[in-house]
């Protein structure tokens, strides 16, 4: 067995100190050491998704990145967005248009449904799905997941233009 | 899957990076963003006794205009690239292709300088910086050398790097204001690696080159493809695919052809 790592990284605007295995993934340091599930993992090499979350700013892939490798990092995974008002958002929209049924992909859809809403407030249909072409659904078709960010990209857009 | 057991070191400098690999003697691999490796790790296809991960090394993630075009350090990502943080001196071909590349999640985090160490025949960027000319800046245990990237490309998953060297960059020559490009790749599903891969560069003053990407082979480069443009004689892309190695299989044969066609249609266009 390798020797433990000593890591601080910030996970929800927590600071955690911890030491982990160099082969120890994001996602299962998230989920089995901080207890952090709403991180799913399904394929585990970076195709499906599902493992999906924010990573120094940015959406990553936590299967495919090592907890070592985050050292000094900052995380923030579908706990960390309880109070984002985004996300409530989205969280609306995707009951809304049934974005979802066994759940499995959701908290990843909703951190790349995040992604798009603030990096490309004008993406339409053919857009949305491109961007969403690395998150995989077998349960809804994406027929709703895509109405449900559309939605959220046309109510930001009504209320920017503000009343009247 | 969980990746079988490896040790762990973060390299401050790239000296610091070509030590830690000299002592290794060859147990170790390079880490960047991970996004080829972390795959290959998990399906225990690789099983290293070390990452060295340089991604934190400043230079390596340092864009640097010159004369001539640009040196982009190996750290950056396609991201990166995507978002116009490195300079266009390509006429948006490096933007198109970044934006290409796997998932957004997936460009995060993958470099351009992981990439094509990784030489993936079905990689973006072993073939289209192949169709640029551009240049492997290389730092050893010898010092700092560089090679052509079709040199240094010498077969699918293989280059010409020793287990002690690092990529640091690669030069990459501007395209002139009258260059036209094109890019074609198939994918049975966006972001899926590629089945066949046809690039076109027409430098504006008559030279017309081309490289056939996503064989079972490191790219294949035509160094004078007018008559993919001109469709003047149909079987000399016949030769070339055949040179390229892709003549035995059928499908191959018609998707690559494809591919180049719609290539040239696109840069006629």
């Amino acid at each position: 067995m390798t020797l433990k790592k000593s890591i601080r990284i910030t996970v929800n605007g927590r600071t955690v100190d911890a030491d982990v295995e160099p082969r120890q993934h994001l996602a299962d340091f998230v989920r089995d050491e901080l207890l952090l599930t709403g991180t799913h993992t399904g394929c585990e090499h970076g195709v499906c998704g599902a493992c999906t979350l924010y990573l120094d700013g940015k959406p990553a892939r936590s299967c495919i990145t090592w907890a070592v490798a985050c050292d000094g990092g900052e995380v923030r995974t579908i706990e960390g967005f309880d109070d984002d008002p985004v996300m409530g958002e989205l969280r609306e929209a995707f009951s809304a248009e049934h974005a979802l049924q066994c759940g499995y992909c959701t908290p990843g859809m909703l951190v790349t449904a995040r992604d798009i809403v603030l990096r490309l407030p004008d993406a339409d249909e053919a857009r949305i799905r491109l961007e969403l072409s690395g998150n995989l659904c077998r349960c809804t078709g994406y027929v709703g997941i895509v109405r449900a960010i559309a939605k959220v990209l046309a109510s930001r857009k009504s209320s920017a233009r503000g009343p009247g | 899957m969980k990746a079988a057991a490896f040790d762990y070191a973060r390299a401050g400098s790239i000296t610091a990076a070509v030590d830690l690999l000299s002592a290794s003697e060859g147990r170790a691999k390079v880490i960047a963003g991970g996004q080829s490796l972390g795959p290959m790790l998990n399906l225990r296809l690789a099983q290293p006794a070390l990452l060295v991960d340089i991604r934190h090394i400043r230079e390596l993630n340092e864009i640097r205009q010159t004369e001539e075009g640009c040196i982009v350090g190996s750290c950056v990502t396609h991201a990166a690239v995507e978002d116009g943080e490195v300079p266009d001196f390509t006429r948006g071909f490096m933007k198109k292709v970044a934006a290409g590349i796997a998932y957004r999640a997936v460009r995060n985090r993958g470099t351009i300088g992981g990439s094509v160490c990784h030489a993936d025949p079905a990689g973006d960027w072993v073939v289209a910086l192949t169709l640029l000319s551009a240049v492997a800046l290389i730092e050893g245990p010898g010092g700092r050398s560089e090679m052509s990237l079709q040199e240094f490309v010498t077969g699918p998953f293989s280059t010409q790097l020793d287990p002690a060297q690092i990529l640091v960059g690669m030069r990459i020559p501007r395209l002139a204001a009258q260059a036209r490009w094109s890019y074609y790749k198939f994918c049975r599903k966006p972001g899926e690696f590629a089945d066949a891969i046809g690039a076109i560069l027409h430098d504006g003053s008559g030279a017309c080159r081309a490289v056939i990407g996503a064989t079972s082979g490191a790219p294949r480069v035509i160094e004078d493809a007018r008559f993919l443009v001109e469709r003047s004689d149909p079987g000399r892309m016949g030769s070339a695919l055949e040179a390229a190695g892709v003549a035995h299989d059928p499908y191959e044969m018609q998707i690559h052809s494809v591919v180049l066609k719609r290539a040239a249609a696109q840069l006629a266009a």
